[in-house]
This record gives C-alpha cells, structure tokens and sequence, in this order.
C-alpha cells in the first residue's frame, strides 16, 4: 500500500470508511494493515509514544478476512473492517489484557468482553491494545507500569489519563474509532487533552461485562472518536442491555447519528457556575464562552444555572472510588491468574505478589479505599460520601428538571500538562473536578475539542440527562460543524 | 479439653445455644453465573469467568435460588422483604476467589420468622426464633492432603446458591439445639428446597454457645462452634463445650470470645488459630447488584405453592384420619412423598387404617430391602389400593397378598394380574380344598392321627401345612372349617 | 482523624499487601494528606438522604436457572499459575487456620 492509500484511507470518517468497505473499495485487510502500520511510523510503541501496549498481525489479519467473506455474503455490519483499538483494560481473546499492570503482565483474557464482541460482530477489525494508568488510576497514564505514554501532538505532555493510549491513537490517526474507560473522567479528560471526541455514556448504557472493574458503580466503557460522527457511530454499536452485566439498562439505543440532523432551537443549555471559577485559566474560559455564542447563534438559548454540591465531588469521589476498588482488586492474589511470587507460604505469597505487582497510586489507593470500610470509619467515610453522592446526583435532576436540557462546561482546569509535573497525588485528582461529577451522577457527557490554548487542544463539555446522549450529541454535532478548523486553533 | 465430667458444675448452669445453618439450594446452575451445580465433577469443570473471577467478569442472579429462598423463609414464617440488598464480604482465601463473598448484610432476604420445635409436658409450644434468613454464595474447596506441601483449591462449589438460617438463641440445651436442627430438616425436605444432608455438606452448622446460672437473664460471652458433621456430632460438641465454659466460669475465670473446632475422632473443641484482633470484613453494598426487589404478588404466589407443611399435614391427619394413631402420623408424615403415598392409598381403597399398616410394615421394609425412594417406588399407590381391595374383598388371601405385593415390588405389575400368573387367587371351592386337606392329612400321619384324635391344638399347624401347599391361595376360613369336621372320623 | 503507622500496618495486613518499613512510613503522610481533604464532607448536611443506591425501578434483574456455561476460549491451564490435575494449587495451609480469622 502506498503512502497516498494509506492518506487516502486515514482521512476517511468510520462512517465513511464502513461503506467503502461495504462497497468493496477498500479491503478490510488495507485498512487494517494501514493503521498498524501507520503506528509504526509514527512510533507508537514503547521506544517512542507509548501509547499502544500489544498488537497481534495474524489475528488483525485473520478479522480482515473474516470481514471480507461476510462482505461477500452481504452480511458486512456496521463497522465493516474499522480498524479500532481498545484500552488494556477491556477483556480481549487475541490480544493481552493487561490493565496497564504487572500483575497481570502476559495475561491473554479466556474470554471477551461483550463490547469487543459487539465491535467484532459489527465487522471492526481489533487491531491493538493501548497504555493506560495502571488499573485505570490515574489522570496522566504515567501511572502505567509499562512506562508513561507521550501526547501525540506534544510528546513532552501527558496525554492525559486513564485512558491515554486510546485517545493518543485516535489524535495520532491510528483509528478514528477507540475505546476507553470512564470512572471519573478518564475518556473525557484525555479526549480534552488529545483534541479528539470523548464520550462517556450513562452508566448502565454500556455493558461493563469484560471491563476490568476499578469503581463497579462509576466505571463504564467509553468512546473516542476523531469526529462527533465516529464517536457517535462507535457508541451506537456497543451500546444496550446486556444479560451478563446486572447493571446494565434496558433503555433501547437510538440512533445517535441522526442527531446530525438536529436544531438547537429551543435547547436551553445551562452554564454552571461552579465550572467556572474565579481561577479559571481566562483563556480555557473565553474558549467555553465562545463556543457557548456559537451555539446561541445556533438558536440554543443559554442559562447560568448552579450545582451547588460541585465542590465536594473530589473528596466523595476519593472515598467511593478506591473503596470499591480495594474489594475489585482483593482477586488478583496469584492463586488462578495472573502473576506469582512466592513468599512464606500463603500469605507471603498474597503479600510478595500483590506488593511488586501493584504500582504505587494503585497500592495508595486499595489502603485507602480499605481503609474507608474498615471498622470504625464505613460510617465516617464511606456511607457519608454515597450520601452526598445523591445530593450531586440530585443538583444535576434539579437542574434538568428545571427546563434545562444539557449543561456546558470546560471538560479540564488546564491543557496537557507536562510530564512529571505534577507529583503530589492530591493535585493529580483536582485534574478530574470537572469530569468526575458526571460519573458520580451517572449522567452523560462528553468532550469535544473547542480551540487552542498555547497550541495545546482545548476541551469543551456537554452533560445531559440520564439516557439522553442524543442531545448531547445534537448539541456537538452542531458545534463541531459550526466551530469548523476552529476546533483545533 | 476433656470429656463431659459429673454434673456438679453443669447442673447448675445452662446451655444458651443459638444455630446458624447454611443450606444449599437445589438449583440446576450456580447463584450468580450459569455454570452447573452437579456434584461429583471433576475439578474446576464447572467453572467459568464469573465464577474464577477473572477480571471484567459479573455476577447475575438466578431466579430459581430466589424462589427457593423465598420459599423457604416463608415456610419458617419469616416476613420476606420486597427489597433486599447483596453486600460484598471481604476477606482472602484460595477458595474464595473474588476476596469477597457475595451475601447480605444489613438489609437480608428475610426476618423474624418462627419454628416450633417441640412442645411442653404442659402442651405450650417450644419455639425457637429464627432472627433472618439470607442468600449467599458458596465457596470452593480447599484440599489440604491430596499433594504434599500444597493446598488444592477445587472451586466447583463456587457460587452454589446458600441460605443462611440464623436463629435467635433461644435454644436450651443440646436436646434442643438437635430438635431445631431435625425439625428444620424436616421443613426443608418438606418444601423441596435442598437436600439437607451433612454427609454431603448441604447442610451446614456453626453453633453459638454461652453458658450461664440457672435464672440468669443476662447473656453470657458466647463461642462459636464450627466444624460438626453430623446431628450427633452437634450435641457432642455442644455438650463438650458447655463443659468447658462452666468449669471456667465455676472456677471465676472469664468466658473468651472465640472460634472453637470442633475434632470428631478426639471428641473435643479446640480454639481456631487466629490472629489477634477480630473479623474486619468491611461489608458495603455489591455495586454490581441491584436491590432485589420482590413483588408482593410473587411472595404471595409462592405462600400459596407452598407445600403442605409437616406440622399443618400432622393436624390434618388426625383430623381426616381418626382411625389412625399417633404413632401411624409420625411415621406416616416423617417425609413429604410417604404422606402423599399414603393419602393416595387410602383414598382409592377406602381404608385408611389398613393403608397405613400396610405403608408402615411392608412398603417402608421393601424400600430400605431395594434403596428406592417412595418417590420412585416401583409400588404405584393405586396397585397397592388394589391389592388392598382384593383381600378385603376375598379374592386373596391375607398371606397370599404378602406374596403379591413382593412380586409387585420385583416386577411393578398389577396385583390382579400377579395373584392369577402365580395361582394365589383365594381358592374357596371346596373339592380343590378337600383334596388339598387330604393331601396333607396324607403327608403328615402322625399329626393326622392325633388330631383327628381329637387333638384340636394341632388345627392350627394343619391349616398352615395346607396354606403353604396352597401357595397361600386356599381360603384359610374354609379350611378350618373342612379340618375341623375330620375330628372324630 | 489521623492514620497512624499501626493503622497502615492493619489495613496493609487486610489488603494482603506487603509493605516494607519505609513505605509504611511514606503512606502514613501520604493518606493523612488525602483524608485531611475529607473532612469537608462530615460538615455535609446529610440527614435523611439515602445513600446511592444501583439504577432501575425494577431493581435486579434475574436469569433463569439454566445453562450452557460461559465458555472459556483456552483452558484453565493456559493461565494459571500452577495446576494439578485440575485443581488451581497454592502453598500450603496450616491445618485449623481459619480463613475468617486471618484477616
């Protein structure tokens, strides 16, 4: 294939790529090999990027194939060889899952997650796992243990976290289509910093069946996309009720991409204040505000509106998270999976391996979380924080209920930030202050990309209400087209 | 600790025991994942991702394990309450793979239920509270001696479905704790929920014991006793322990609150090692489940199914059955398939009476003779009324139909067909009978001579001669009447 | 309210991680720090709120009691650390080592 093929094909929407395929203009196997190739070139793996952990040819291959001889028989799908990429946290049978972790480093999933399933069932080609913050803890991807993986369009920078490797892959071209995980703003936040589509669906809209649990009641599967489109198209294939997760919704899928359509006439879209503090940096505020007249210009009508229990959503969120991970994490003790150290008999063993297979946020954060349920402090701690979980929960139902149909905010305090920056753990989670209220809620949200600030990409935040991504959608389809080569000045 | 010594110190304290029995459900799948309970696989073939706990996999309720847990809280008269919670149990343990079981906590499946135990010389009841009954998972099996040096952790029992009975400790005594524990039994063999056999470990007890002085009121420190295999062994143990705690109390000292082992080959209790510091299980509720929310219709469904009960159908008996005695009830209501048996019987024959004789005597003797189940018995209630009717009707006789019936149980074909394939019909006429008499008068000339003599005692021995050369067909009435006209001839 | 150094020793033994003297050490600033940060929420009002609970009027869903399994695409023994004759094994438990009780 030549370097024009592979342009050619790159510049492609997933849409648009899809019927291609469909049409039998492009090979899933070119599409496939373009994008592995394409990482090669830009030097995706571990002595460049860092942002894809494993990929496997043979089996990216074997998909392609697969996909043809159903094209054949009419029966392509929906994503007819899409190359995507996956977080190494999403459970896959070809290709290892290993969470961004050593303790379950060379570990090859028995079985696969129900969004790899759905993907491969729509005839997306899986064609590599990409870095993560170890466990999915983290806001940079520094906390990986295979190393920390580069921004794409500034390798000095973070490309932001958990789900940095999926979000640098769809910045660098790689895909226009990946998956990633939420819990507190890990696909929104590195979206943001990236300049791609980050969506984060209602929990429960998304199955969690083969997502490595970090915070079973925050955690969802979310999508990356280079345009609303993708995003859009992506989140449609995995979206709806799933047997095998007990929490996820019987709500059926509309088909978001018709939000393309849409008119913002009459949508009221609230400006929270608490996303727009005194100390905001006033270059992310002026983009917010601008994108803000476009889509008055576009005939939304704009509210200042308030979510009074805002500042309290990192402290509820630093409690509830990690208590659950603490319990998610207690199963990977060497015995079935996995890796093991010996050490004086069981309990050294549980001790040596758990002890040099976890990093040090995931070590700090399951003794945190212990600690919350422990004996003495469920009360103090855990109970009060799912208490004033439901008063965040609540501000945002007041909100919507109020008229209001979708709020706008900045998706992050700052643009990527650099390397090593920020040391101290505490200042690692203010990162997610504007993010993680959603996941607290279990509402929509997603970021789209709003400008530049010093060259570095800008993020703007649509909320909505519990299963209502379409509007989100209406709203950033809208935005995005109106915003134009905007979006990344 | 020693054996049970005189009654000094026990007589004057008493034995405050209150049971926590596990019950495994009879469900075709495991609790949380689809995988089967079948016993007797080999090891691990019955495992899947939910039940290995790889990461990314789920849990997902079965309905059966409801109902069955439903049902059986209902027949111990507990409230069932329409939203119950699952709470995650966290502790390590190879055979407990997520590191947290799955149970309930604070908000159980059912609560305040009741079970009559036994009654008083002065005809009150004996009742023992049952404080909760709850749903939970079970855990693998860890084998110690089956490879030096190395525990084997077989996880097919991973996830069956378990209730947990807990009883108020209302118990006195081990006479008592053991009526609770076969009255329990009984229930649950009633209402088909579990096999409850400890040989086989679906039936599960931990003890609660304290002791204190005779008219106390206030509780003593309880242990808790574990590791009893048998109803006996229960008593045993209790006892043994009792023993203990009284001798510490008599001689000043304090009561420990500990775990105690029970060891079945030395007959005694030992302290479980443990480590300082009690249990921390930190439960919380499982993010990954729901409240279980049970409608009202369906715990009104399910009171209505309910089988009837041991105590209801002992009423009933005595009520629809005067001629039957108390003893004949017990017997007759000690499992759910003999009183149905029974009913069917005596209602196609007419005679209860003689059914119950019947079923006590012959039927129980030939099912414990062939190890079948009265479920299975290869004696159709309606052959056996059959047969009933043919005696009463003089079609054969009393020792003919003995005969029957154990061809019955060999072949499983109908009386009438039997008593004409083998000649057992009663023989009344009197030329068949008459040569028959003069058979035997013939065979045994000595006896003939002595009774004819007038020897009347010998009747008896003679009518036997001719019932055995009769295969028991010769109507015995007439043949007592034809003898005894030879005295004197 | 302040984590001590036995604190994190007792939460370190709970969560089967084995931390070295130094470690220990560091985590005590470290999770002082974070929990000074959390203290804000016991000023919360939060009298009559229930706590969060899982989505859904209709609550849990359930499945009906039957099969086929979920099917593993590899066997057991492809990912275990160690395996015998079909069981998973480990290092040795004492005998009457309660489970509950070595927590």
């Amino acid at each position: 294939m030549t370097p024009n093929d592979r342009a050619a094909i790159g510049a492609l929407s997933a849409a648009e790529l899809r019927d291609r395929v469909a049409a039998g203009d492009v090979s899933p196997r070119s599409a496939a090999e373009a994008s592995l190739d394409r990482a090669s070139e830009i030097g995706a793996w571990r002595d460049g990027l860092n942002i894809l952990l494993y990929e496997n040819r043979d089996d990216a291959r074997r998909q392609a194939e697969d996909v043809a001889r159903r094209r054949e028989r009419g029966d392509a799908g929906s994503l007819a060889g899409v190359p995507v990429i996956l977080k190494d946290n999403i459970a896959t049978t070809s290709l290892p899952t290993s969470c961004g972790s050593r303790i379950l480093e060379g570990y090859v999933s028995p079985y696969d997650a129900t969004v790899a399933q759905r993907l491969r069932a729509a005839g997306a080609v899986i064609v590599a796992k990409s870095n993560m913050d170890e466990f999915a803890m983290g806001s940079s991807t520094e906390n990986s243990a295979f190393g920390p993986a580069k921004n794409p369009l500034a390798p000095a920078r973070v490309p932001g976290g958990s789900s940095g490797g999926s979000a640098a892959s769809v910045a660098a071209g790689l895909v226009r289509i990946a998956l990633g995980s939420e819990t507190g703003g890990s696909v929104r936040q590195p979206a943001a910093f990236c300049g791609v589509v980050g969506v984060k669906p209602t929990y429960g809209r998304v199955s969690r069946y083969g997502l490595v649990a970090f915070a079973s009641s925050l955690d969802q599967v979310g999508v990356f996309g280079r345009s609303v489109d993708d995003a859009a198209l992506g989140l449609h294939t995995i979206a709806g009720l799933d047997p095998l997760d007990s929490t996820s919704a019987a709500e059926p899928v509309p088909m978001y991409r018709d939000a393309a359509r849409g008119s913002l006439t009459g949508v009221v879209i609230g400006r929270p204040k608490e996303y727009f503090p005194d100390d905001l940096d006033p270059r992310i505020r002026d983009k917010c505000d601008a994108s803000l007249a476009v889509l008055e210009s576009l005939g939304a009508e704009v509210r200042e509106v308030t979510l009074p229990h805002t500042h309290l959503a990192i402290e509820v969120y630093y409690i509830v998270a990690p208590a659950e991970a603490s319990s998610n994490l207690a199963r990977f003790d060497g015995v079935r999976y996995g890796l093991r150290l010996e050490g004086d008999g069981l309990r050294g063993m549980y001790e040596a391996t758990r002890s040099s297979g976890f990093g040090p946020e995931v070590t700090r954060r399951i003794l945190l979380g212990t600690y919350v349920l422990s004996a003495g402090y469920y009360d103090a701690y855990y109970r009060k924080a799912q208490q004033v979980r439901a008063l965040i929960a609540r501000d945002f139902a007041d909100v919507f209920k109020s008229g209001v149909h979708l709020l706008f905010t900045p998706t992050t305090p700052t643009p990527a930030f650099e390397l090593g920056a920020k040391s101290d753990p505490y200042e690692m989670y203010l990162s997610d202050i504007f993010t993680c209220t959603a996941n607290l809620a279990g509402v929509p949200a997603m970021s789209l990309p709003i400008g530049r600030v010093d060259g570095l990409p800008v993020g703007g935040q649509f909320i909505a209400n519990h299963f209502d991504e379409r509007q989100m959608f209406a709203a950033a389809y809208a935005l995005e087209r109106q915003l134009g080569a905007g979006a990344h000045a | 600790m020693s054996a049970p010594t005189a009654a000094a110190a026990t007589a004057t304290f008493e034995m405050v025991v209150g049971l926590e029995v596990h019950v495994q459900l009879k469900t075709t799948t495991k609790i949380f994942c689809r995988c089967s309970t079948d016993f007797g696989a080999p090891p691990n073939a019955n495992t899947c991702p939910v039940c290995l706990a790889l990461p990314g996999a789920l849990p997902v309720l079965n309905a059966h394990a409801v109902d069955l847990a439903i049902r059986a809280a209902l027949a111990l008269g507990c409230r069932v309450q329409s939203t119950s919670v699952f709470a995650r149990k966290n502790y390590f343990y190879p055979d407990l793979p997520k590191g947290y079981q799955i149970s309930q906590f604070d908000r159980p499946l059912a609560l305040d239920g009741l079970l009559r135990i036994g009654t008083r010389p002065d005809g009150s009841p004996i009742n023992t509270r049952i404080t909760r009954v709850h749903m939970e998972e079970d855990a693998g099996k860890s084998v110690h001696d089956r490879f030096a040096g190395v525990t084997a952790v077989d996880l097919n029992r991973a996830g069956v479905p378990l209730i947990e009975i807990v009883s108020e400790p209302d118990l006195r005594g081990a006479r008592e704790a053991d009526a609770y524990l076969r009255t329990l039994k009984q229930i649950l063999e009633f209402i088909d929920v579990s096999d409850v056999s400890m040989e086989k470990g679906s039936l599960r007890v931990d003890a609660n014991i304290s002791a204190r002085r005779m008219g106390e009121t206030v509780l003593g420190t309880k242990t808790e006793v574990k590791n009893m295999n048998s109803f006996s062994g229960v008593t045993r143990a209790l006892e043994v322990e009792f023993d203990r705690q009284c001798r510490v109390l008599e001689a000043g000292g304090r009561i420990e609150q500990q775990t105690m082992l029970w060891d079945a080959d030395a007959g005694e209790v030992r302290p479980a090692r443990s480590k300082e510091g009690s249990h921390d299980y930190r439960y919380f509720p499982d993010p990954d489940l729901p409240p279980l929310i049970i409608p009202l219709e369906r715990i009104d469904r399910l009171k209505r199914e309910l089988p009837e009960l041991p105590a209801a159908r002992r009423e009933r008996f005595r009520a629809e059955y005067p001629a039957l005695a108390p003893y004949d009830i017990e017997v007759l209501t000690a499992g759910p398939g003999i009183g149905a048996y029974f009913e069917h019987v005596a209602r196609a024959s007419g005679d209860p009476k003689t059914a119950a004789n019947w079923i006590m005597g012959d039927v129980l003797a030939s099912l414990k003779a062939t190890d079948q189940s009265i479920e299975h018995f290869s004696v159709r209630p309606a052959d056996l009324a059959e047969l009933l009717d043919l005696v009463r009707d003089g079609v054969v006789s009393l020792t003919a139909a003995k005969q029957v019936f154990a061809l019955m149980v060999k072949t499983g074909d109908r009386p009438s067909q039997i008593a004409e394939r083998e000649q057992l019909l009663k023989v009344t006429d009197d030329s068949a009978l008459v040569a028959w008499v003069d058979e035997v008068l013939a065979e045994h000339p000595d006896e003939a001579r002595r009774f004819i003599g007038g020897e009347r005692r010998l009747q008896g021995v003679l009518v036997g001669h001719v019932m055995k050369k009769s295969k028991g067909s010769a109507d015995p009435k007439r043949v007592n009447q034809l003898l005894g006209a030879r005295i004197g001839t | 309210m302040a984590v001590t150094l036995d604190d994190v020793r007792h939460i370190a033994a709970l969560a089967r991680l084995g931390l070295s003297d130094d470690r220990a050490r560091s985590l005590v600033a470290e999770l002082n720090t974070i929990l000074q940060h959390m203290d804000v929420l016991s000023k919360v009002d939060t009298s009559g709120i229930e706590a969060v609970e899982g989505i859904g009027a209709a609550g849990l869903p359930l499945r009906p009691d039957e099969g086929p399994p979920i099917p593993l695409a590899r066997e057991r023994e492809t990912f275990a650390p160690s395996m015998r004759d079909g069981f998973f094994l480990v290092p040795r438990l004492s005998t009457h080592e309660d489970p509950e009780a070595a927590s």
